[in-house]
């Protein structure tokens, strides 16, 4: 007699199950509450310069959830603003913030060097970095985004200002796009999303 | 008779600007504050101001003595975009009030004279569209400030 026989089938049948929908939870996509770019965007690539004057990469940010965001230190109102906010955001996530890095990429490197940039960002977080780089470097990053910025026309004192793109763009440790902040957004929603993508990923 | 009512207007606004030529004083200011930002990057100011009379009243631009130049500036949004231009006046409605407040209406304060550090005092004379003036104390803010902090 083998009364176990017909049952292992069925067994195996549960453990497949079982596996799959495993798998499943694990690909299950977090519930992100900005607007998800998951796929929706290339990864964080760029070669450019920090507020220190070294020559880092993305790959240098692997292991942090780095928020992007293309500003320019003249910029006296909608910059500082949003690095205020992100300071906020930052004092919000507690020790968790150690696990971030905001990268705050300069459209204007003809005033933005390191060193200004250096005393812009140290003015708001300690997870602040400037980049700044080659201008044909700086507009590749902003093309891979699908950002854009312009240069206004001068006010005859040498003067000008830039509009530029006000998202900020969130990537987990792993340099994938995630979300997309606007000024719009709520400040609640950025830090539901960081606590997801910082618990989450794989510890550094 | 309209023509007669139109001169009577003209005149009582020629009075009016007579009186208001030297001081502001149906506006009162408040939550005037400074974002200061490292080394000689120009700072934005920020001020409430009620208009506490029977007529419209606008802000034409501003000076003081510890920056070069100010400027009436607006930030706005569109598209995704952030973007800053020049404001030639901004009307604070009569019984009304106006804010400047981040991402939007802001004085832009060109070149310090000598550094100005969190926690001073600067003084900020208003410039209204009658010729009144208003001198202001503006609390300077560090950068990452988001508010008066009142």
């Amino acid at each position: 007699m083998k009364p176990r026989c017909p049952l292992r089938p069925a067994l195996l049948l549960l453990l497949v199950a079982g596996l799959l929908l495993g798998g499943c939870q694990r690909v299950q996509p977090l519930p992100l509450r900005l607007t998800n770019v998951t796929g929706h965007m290339p990864t964080l690539a760029f070669t450019l310069t920090d507020d220190q004057g070294k020559t880092v990469s993305a790959s240098d940010f692997r292991g942090k959830v780095v928020l992007l965001y293309f500003g320019y230190t003249h910029c006296p109102d909608v910059c500082p603003l949003t690095l205020a906010h992100l300071h906020v955001v930052m004092q919000r996530l507690g020790k968790l913030a150690d696990g971030t890095r905001i990268l705050f990429v300069s459209v204007d490197p003809a005033r933005d060097t390191p060193a200004v940039l250096h005393a812009y960002v140290n003015a708001f977080d300690p997870r602040v970095v400037g980049l700044t780089g080659a201008a044909s470097d700086i507009e590749a990053l902003v093309k891979r985004y699908r950002a854009s910025f312009t240069r206004e026309p001068s006010t005859g004192d040498g003067n000008y200002e830039v509009s530029h793109s006000s998202a900020i763009y969130v990537f987990d440790r792993d340099g994938n796009p995630r979300v997309l902040a606007t000024p719009a957004d709520s400040q609640d929603d950025l830090v539901h999303d960081l606590h997801l993508l910082l618990d989450t990923g794989v510890a550094p | 008779m309209k023509p007669r009512s139109m001169t009577l207007l003209l005149a009582g606004l020629l009075l009016a600007g007579g009186v208001h030529a030297t001081a502001a004083e149906h506006i009162h200011a408040s939550h005037a504050w400074i974002r200061v930002l490292p080394g000689s990057l120009p700072a934005s100011a920020y001020v409430t101001l009620e208009n506490g009379s029977d007529q419209a009243v606008a802000l034409s631009g501003a000076s003081s003595t510890a920056y070069t130049e100010v400027m009436l500036h607006h930030s706005s949004t569109a598209g995704g975009m952030s973007r800053m231009t020049m404001v030639d006046s901004l009307e604070v409605p009569a019984h009304g009030k106006t804010v400047l407040a981040p991402a939007g209406y802001h004085l832009m304060l060109m070149q310090a004279r000598k550094p100005v550090k969190p926690g001073d005092t600067i003084s900020v004379l208003l410039k209204f569209t009658d010729g009144s003036t208003l001198a202001t104390d503006f609390i300077a803010r560090p950068a990452n400030a988001v508010d008066a902090g009142l």
